[in-house]
């Protein structure tokens, strides 16, 4: 997959890697083309803004692999080090995992299930409440593949594509000619809903601007039209910010057309009404089969935060927010989520892979965190790392390491590393502290001083 | 000024994105986060300029930003925009309602006019 060009094989000689995976966003574009000198990309050829960033930004680091309490140290003490905060801890939580591969993910879990530990992902806080409605509504769903063969009308909900995923419109969704849509953009029509004006409303055939905590009520209007249930115009009006004929004109839309499809973002999950929200546009979704063929994606956005929900899915039974303290998996957002478990002040060590809660959790969350031994696992410094009780600098996945990542629509695509990073990987980090946990506990000591939780 | 209510968004930025892999402690992640946008009949109306220190206030807590032009037609009245960050989540509260995901969008905040020795900018843990 990767070809040398230049004047002998030195170390300096142009590398060109072909096919390479952008993980920064869920998108997970697989077709870059990356000009390589020594440790450094020169080139992202076919990336977008968010892309070239990734791409150029990562090179290799000068400083430690390991730091404890701020002091540079060995790998092995620091691996000694977290493993002991986490076997001794009552209440660990593990946590982030959606910037690593599905290999470290695996091994995350396997960790959580040996100490007992909280597992959940950034998944909690960003479509968490669509995991919850998921399971209550159930997905009416496909490929970004077919979304492109064949969507005809394509909806934003809440999401701003433009600027969180650059080459959704391009790639996946708006201007590729497609199988069944050979017209490309002429033939789909696309429609932006959000409270603002977004760059991504720019390229909308139709923009709605909806009263900001009013999804829920806009989500109903439209289930209640996709039934010929009569609503009173006037609350409509009043509650949406949006006049009944808009809606009755979008619902004459999504009836008429042949495949049409709903991206929904955190304007959704984020805002009032959270699951609720989520779950009114799964149902919206599974209505609209009555009249034609709808489907619906989360917009996800780090590169490998669809594959968290998967692997712990895998392993556990359920996405996010589990609880292995009895020794089998429990299931309940508001409790095992992170930023519940830390803001209720109820671990007591923690692990942060490839996340930066102390920059965006709430402040009761980070206080209780800051006040905790924690280890944290990430390519660059951030303020989560900076207060780590050990802190790991790591090699990137997809520039540096191999492995695999999930597309938004839960495709798995293989990663082809640019170059070798002096750092270790999350996986060789975790699996360090795997095997010493497993080694206490072959050998009768048993995690949380006490006895299993 | 007396202190007015408006609504917060935060949300995802190019700017905010891409220095995410430049790093949090460069230039460009501390620029894109440490800015508020706000319509620009709302600033004439409120008699704020472009660059004018700003607290915004919270039911949890409160940080003082510069004030930032929204572009003609893209943020409505009675709103903020800001990109996801630090500052955004000193506005948020730790409760999740049973979801797991604080209330991170959509937030009630007042404002009111501070002064330049009391902003935030650049102040990252």
């Amino acid at each position: 997959m990767s070809a040398t060009s230049g004047s002998g094989a030195t170390e300096d000689a142009l590398k060109i890697v072909e096919d390479a995976t952008c993980t920064f966003c869920g998108c997970v574009c697989d077709d870059i083309e990356l000009h390589v000198q020594k440790h450094t990309i020169v080139q992202a050829k076919r990336a977008c803004v968010l892309g070239t960033a990734w791409f150029l930004n990562h090179e290799v680091e000068d400083v430690p692999s390991c730091r404890i309490e701020g002091r540079p140290a060995s790998v092995e003490e620091g691996i000694e080090r977290a493993a002991e905060i986490l076997y001794e801890a009552r209440y660990p939580l593990i946590y982030g995992l959606s910037d690593t591969t599905c290999e470290s993910q695996r091994v995350a879990v396997s960790i959580a299930d040996w100490i007992g530990a909280n597992l959940d992902t950034t998944t909690s806080v960003c479509h968490g409440p669509s995991g919850m409605a998921f399971q209550g509504v159930g997905e009416v769903t496909c490929s970004l593949g077919e979304v492109r063969n064949r969507a005809d009308l394509i909806i934003f909900w809440g999401s701003n594509p433009a600027e969180s995923h650059p080459r959704h419109f391009t790639r996946y969704s708006l201007m590729p000619t497609g199988m069944f849509v050979p017209g490309g953009r002429k033939e789909r029509t696309c429609v932006v809903i959000d409270v603002r004006k977004t760059k991504s409303a720019r390229a909308a055939d139709l923009f709605i601007p909806i009263r900001p905590r009013k999804d829920f009520e806009a989500l109903w209007t439209l289930r209640a039209l996709a039934a010929d249930i009569e609503v009173d115009a006037e609350q409509v009006e009043r509650e949406t910010g949006q006049p009944l004929a808009i809606w009755q004109d979008l619902m004459d839309r999504m009836k008429a057309a042949r495949f049409g499809v709903i991206f929904f973002g955190m304007g959704l999950t984020m805002t009032r009404g959270k699951h609720a929200n989520s779950e009114a546009l799964l149902a919206l979704t599974r209505d609209m089969n009555r009249h034609t063929r709808f489907v619906c994606k989360p917009n996800r956005g780090h590169g490998n935060v669809t594959g968290a929900d998967n692997v712990v899915s895998w392993r556990t039974g359920f996405p996010f927010g589990v609880n292995l303290g009895r020794g089998y998996p429990r299931f309940n957002p508001g409790e095992y989520t992170a930023s519940d478990v830390l803001a209720n002040r109820e671990a007591d060590a923690a692990m942060i892979i490839a996340s930066d809660p102390m920059a965006n959790f709430s402040e009761p969350a980070r206080r209780h965190l800051q006040s905790i031994p924690y280890v944290a696992l990430d390519p660059k410094e951030t303020p989560t790392t900076r207060a780590a009780t050990v802190a790991f600098t790591v090699a990137t996945y997809g520039i540096n390491v191999a492995g695999t990542a999930y597309r938004m629509d839960d495709v798995p695509i293989p990663l082809r590393p640019a170059f070798e990073s002096p750092h270790p990987s999350d996986y060789e980090i975790l699996r360090g502290i795997e095997k010493r946990v497993q080694q206490w506990y072959a050998a009768g000591r048993r995690p949380g001083g006490d006895g299993h939780r | 000024m007396s202190e007015e209510t408006f609504i917060l968004i935060p949300g995802r930025t190019s700017d905010q994105g891409c220095g995410i892999s430049e790093g949090k402690y460069a230039r460009r992640y501390s620029d894109a986060i440490t800015a508020v946008q706000m319509n620009a009949q709302d600033m004439e109306r409120l008699g704020l300029s472009e660059g004018q220190p700003v607290r915004i206030r919270s039911e949890h807590g409160s940080v003082v930003l510069p004030l930032q032009a929204a572009r003609a037609d893209e943020l409505p009245q009675g709103l903020l925009f800001m990109a996801y960050g630090e500052y955004s989540s000193r506005l948020m509260g730790g409760e999740t309602h049973g979801s797991g995901m604080p209330t991170s969008k959509g937030i009630d905040v007042t404002i009111e006019a501070a002064e330049a020795d009391e902003v935030d900018t650049g102040r990252i843990a």
